[in-house]
């Protein structure tokens, strides 16, 4: 791989999951590097969403560990970390499955409420915004800057004054994203970003990430079932069954993998009776 | 008995047989539900049970039914079928939500010229001020409480508690502890010095009682907050070396910066040269309260416009969003809490400086009750709409004080005062009915780009506590 050099953003290594006796996730280690865009893809029930919410912090994996490099050295453990806290400090935005929009909020403040944190500490934690402090207001008009600035780029700026509720679907993808990267990620999470859209939306998205990806120092990490985003986009994929990692590549290499076939189209008949023969020779074998 | 699906009005005429079927139908079902009950009376003579026939009294309540639905026919559902789904209904709602809207500026200075004047409007009638003292207390509450439920949709069943805690704080200052550390001569001082303890201490019990909770959601947080309330109205009672128990304290007035209101030298009226009456010692106190509710209301929109309350806002529609982006919903919750409290703290030690005694039977459910009603009532996360709502509850509580004028037409001994839950009751099913979401049901955005424009009730949450 071109990317072994580089450090990696994120790096997952040996992440397990169990809920009770079911294992979600079983000794995944993959690596996503900044400026590039990996997808998790997989069957449905291959742990992807489970990958995510313990990279996010919503759940705790039960083993392995979760490191998030920024590129200034620091680095964050994130498996230790409450979820906030990833997304505070670790800066690790997501989006949701089913979009979790602020729906009765306008579209401007669903992006203001994305960069509570900064406002927070410039309202001097609201003892200054109270009195009205210059250093709030100045912030705030920053703030609100910055929202127009993605909501132009989201190409919604002008419903900014209208609730995120009333949007259609696909727009409302587009403003979780918005609201994503109002928090500045160095990390950003897309949970099915493409689902639910029609051709010409997922186009759409597939260059809004582009974009997002060329003029941020950022890493995207998607879960899709869309193959055309899939591999239209992604830079490197990592491909789940069961839980486990079953291939790791560049869209081309994971394309072809005979693993990612047979995960998902299943095994070709003849494969099977021969697998089913050996299996029998082996029991037959075993007993005598 | 759907009135609307009858189709009454078939363009322009009026759709009789539809109505006369629909009036026979009534009288039907009415004659059934009263018949057995009105009809007979039961009349115990000295040697039997005899049954008293009563069919006037039937057929007037019959005929009054008629009257009104026909009444109802004519003038009020005159919508012809079909409407509903035309964009006729939907525009003509743009129109008033349009006018509303024009309107919504000028309400809330309207209430406030109202509520400065109230004392010259009504020349200083005690019975007024009173009740404008009464009703204002109930908005600071329903404003104060509007923060834990209607912004951050956290259902708070024991706010009351609050309200005890600031009441309690200016009692047991007032009366033990100021004079034991700062001996008598802070005495006149007392109410001022209380007034930001109390609003301190009850947002520390704001928290504290914030922190069990932080992870109960819907009906346990209820409970659990319910719960609350009684703990510390049981600790009152219990506490008797602290409290005084059930038997209650008697706290000092508040003075007027210092002035006491009293006849003679170094009173209120003789500082300013004028007569002394007691009626000044309540226009004071209205002044008090209605500054401390424009305090509540103006503190609590600045807050929804800084990232705090923006914060409570999303936290009630949607949590796992809210630590998604960071916001840390722990300290969120109580702040809301603490702030919410604090209000509440403030209104409780102005609660007994009016009083002039604080005991445990002030802060019983049924006020944590009330104060939520008025909230549901107002709209959730309306300021104005609690307003509104508290005059209706609190000025319909009054209403039913005044209602001994029926008491000749009312079965003996009754005493009308007791049919105010019913009022509360009543109310609310109207409501439930009419208008669900409260009286104000549009959310206004914190902040704009080009026009600010009310969210419907539809999209916004109700929090899920």
């Amino acid at each position: 791989m071109a990317t072994a050099e580089k450090t990696p953003v994120l790096s997952v290594e040996h992440l397990t999951m169990r809920f009770g006796g079911l294992t979600a996730v079983s000794d995944l280690t993959f690596d996503a590097f900044p400026r590039e865009i990996t997808a998790l893809i997989g069957p449905n029930g291959a742990g992807k969403t489970t990958v995510f919410n313990c990279i996010t912090g919503f759940y705790k994996p039960t083993e392995g560990s979760i490191t998030l490099h920024h590129g200034d050295g620091r680095s964050f453990m994130l498996e230790r970390m409450d979820d906030f806290r990833i997304a505070q400090h670790a800066k690790v935005a997501r989006t949701f499955q089913n979009i979790r929009l602020f729906s009765g909020m306008t579209l401007l403040e669903n992006l203001m409420v994305a960069q509570h944190n900064t406002l927070m500490v410039a309202s001097g934690y609201t003892l200054g915004g109270v009195f009205g402090s210059g250093n709030f207001r100045r912030a705030e008009k920053a703030a609100i800057e910055r929202a127009k600035d993605w909501l132009e780029k989201v190409r919604l700026i002008d419903r900014a004054d209208d609730p995120a509720g009333d949007l259609p679907y696909g727009d409302q993808r587009r403003l979780e994203i918005a609201r994503a990267m109002c928090t500045s990620p160095r990390l950003l999470c897309l949970d099915e970003p493409a689902a639910g859209l029609n051709p010409r939306e997922s186009e759409e998205l597939n260059k809004l990430l582009r974009a997002i990806r060329s003029e941020n120092d950022i890493s995207i990490l998607l879960i899709e079932h869309d193959m055309s985003v899939v591999m239209g986009i992604s830079d490197h994929v990592v491909v789940l069954d069961y839980g486990q990692k079953i291939s790791d590549g560049d869209p081309a290499h994971v394309k072809s993998d005979p693993a990612v076939i047979r995960a998902y189209l299943g095994v070709d008949d003849e494969d099977e009776d021969a697998l089913a023969a050996e299996a029998i020779a082996e029991a037959v074998g075993e007993k005598s | 008995m759907a009135a609307q699906d009858l189709s009454p009005r078939k363009s322009g005429g009026y759709d009789w047989p539809a109505i006369i079927k629909d009036l026979i139908v009534t009288s039907i079902v009415t004659l059934l539900i009263l018949v057995p009950i009105v009809a007979y009376k039961s009349v115990i003579t000295q040697y039997s049970l005899t049954l008293e026939p009563r069919w006037t009294l039937v057929f007037t309540i019959l005929a009054v039914i008629l009257a009104t639905r026909l009444f109802m026919y004519l003038f009020v559902w005159t919508r012809a079928p079909g409407d509903a789904l035309s964009g006729k209904t939907s525009s003509a709602q743009r129109a008033k939500a349009g006018f509303t809207d024009k309107l919504g500026p000028w309400v809330f200075p309207a209430l406030v010229a109202f509520a400065f004047l109230l004392p010259i409007i009504t020349g200083g009638d005690r019975r007024s001020i009173d009740l404008g003292i009464y009703i204002l207390t109930y908005v600071m509450l329903g404003w104060g409480l509007n923060i834990v439920v209607g912004l951050a949709g956290l259902l708070d069943l024991g706010y009351v508690a609050f309200y005890a805690v600031g009441a309690y704080a200016y009692a047991l200052l007032s009366t033990v502890y100021l004079p034991q550390w700062f001996g008598t001569g802070v005495l006149p001082w007392a109410f001022y010095i209380t007034l930001p303890l109390a609003g301190l201490l009850a947002a520390s019990w704001g928290v504290i009682l914030g922190f069990p909770v932080l992870r109960l959601r819907g009906d346990y947080l209820a409970i659990v907050t319910l719960a609350f309330g009684e703990i510390i109205r049981l600790v009152l009672i219990n506490w008797f070396s602290f409290t005084n128990g059930p038997q209650g304290i008697n706290v000092p007035k508040a003075t007027f910066f210092g002035l006491p209101f009293k006849a003679g030298d170094g009173g209120f009226a003789d500082f300013f040269g004028i007569e002394h009456n007691r009626i000044q010692y309540y226009i004071f106190l209205y002044y008090v309260i209605l500054a401390l509710a424009l305090l509540t209301y103006f503190v609590t929109n600045r807050l929804r416009r800084l990232p705090i309350g923006r914060a409570w806002e999303a936290l009630r529609e949607d949590e796992i969003a809210c630590r998604s982006l960071g916001i840390n919903t722990t300290n969120t919750k109580l702040t809301a809490f603490a702030i919410g409290a604090m209000f509440g703290g403030f209104a409780g030690s102005f609660f007994a400086a009016r009083q002039g005694f604080v005991s445990p039977e002030s802060f019983v459910f049924i006020e944590s009750a009330i104060i939520l009603a008025i909230v549901v009532l107002g709209g959730l996360g309306s300021q104005i709409g609690i307003v509104f709502a508290a005059i209706a509850i609190m000025g319909s509580f009054e209403l039913f004080r005044e209602l001994s004028v029926f008491r000749d037409y009312l079965p003996a001994g009754t005493d009308t005062v007791h049919f105010r839950m019913l009022a509360v009751g009543l109310a609310m099913v109207l409501m439930m009915r009419f208008r669900p979401r409260g009286f104000v049901t549009r959310r206004q955005p914190t902040v704009f780009l080009k026009e600010r424009k009310a969210v419907s009730s539809d999209l916004v949450k109700e929090g899920h506590g």
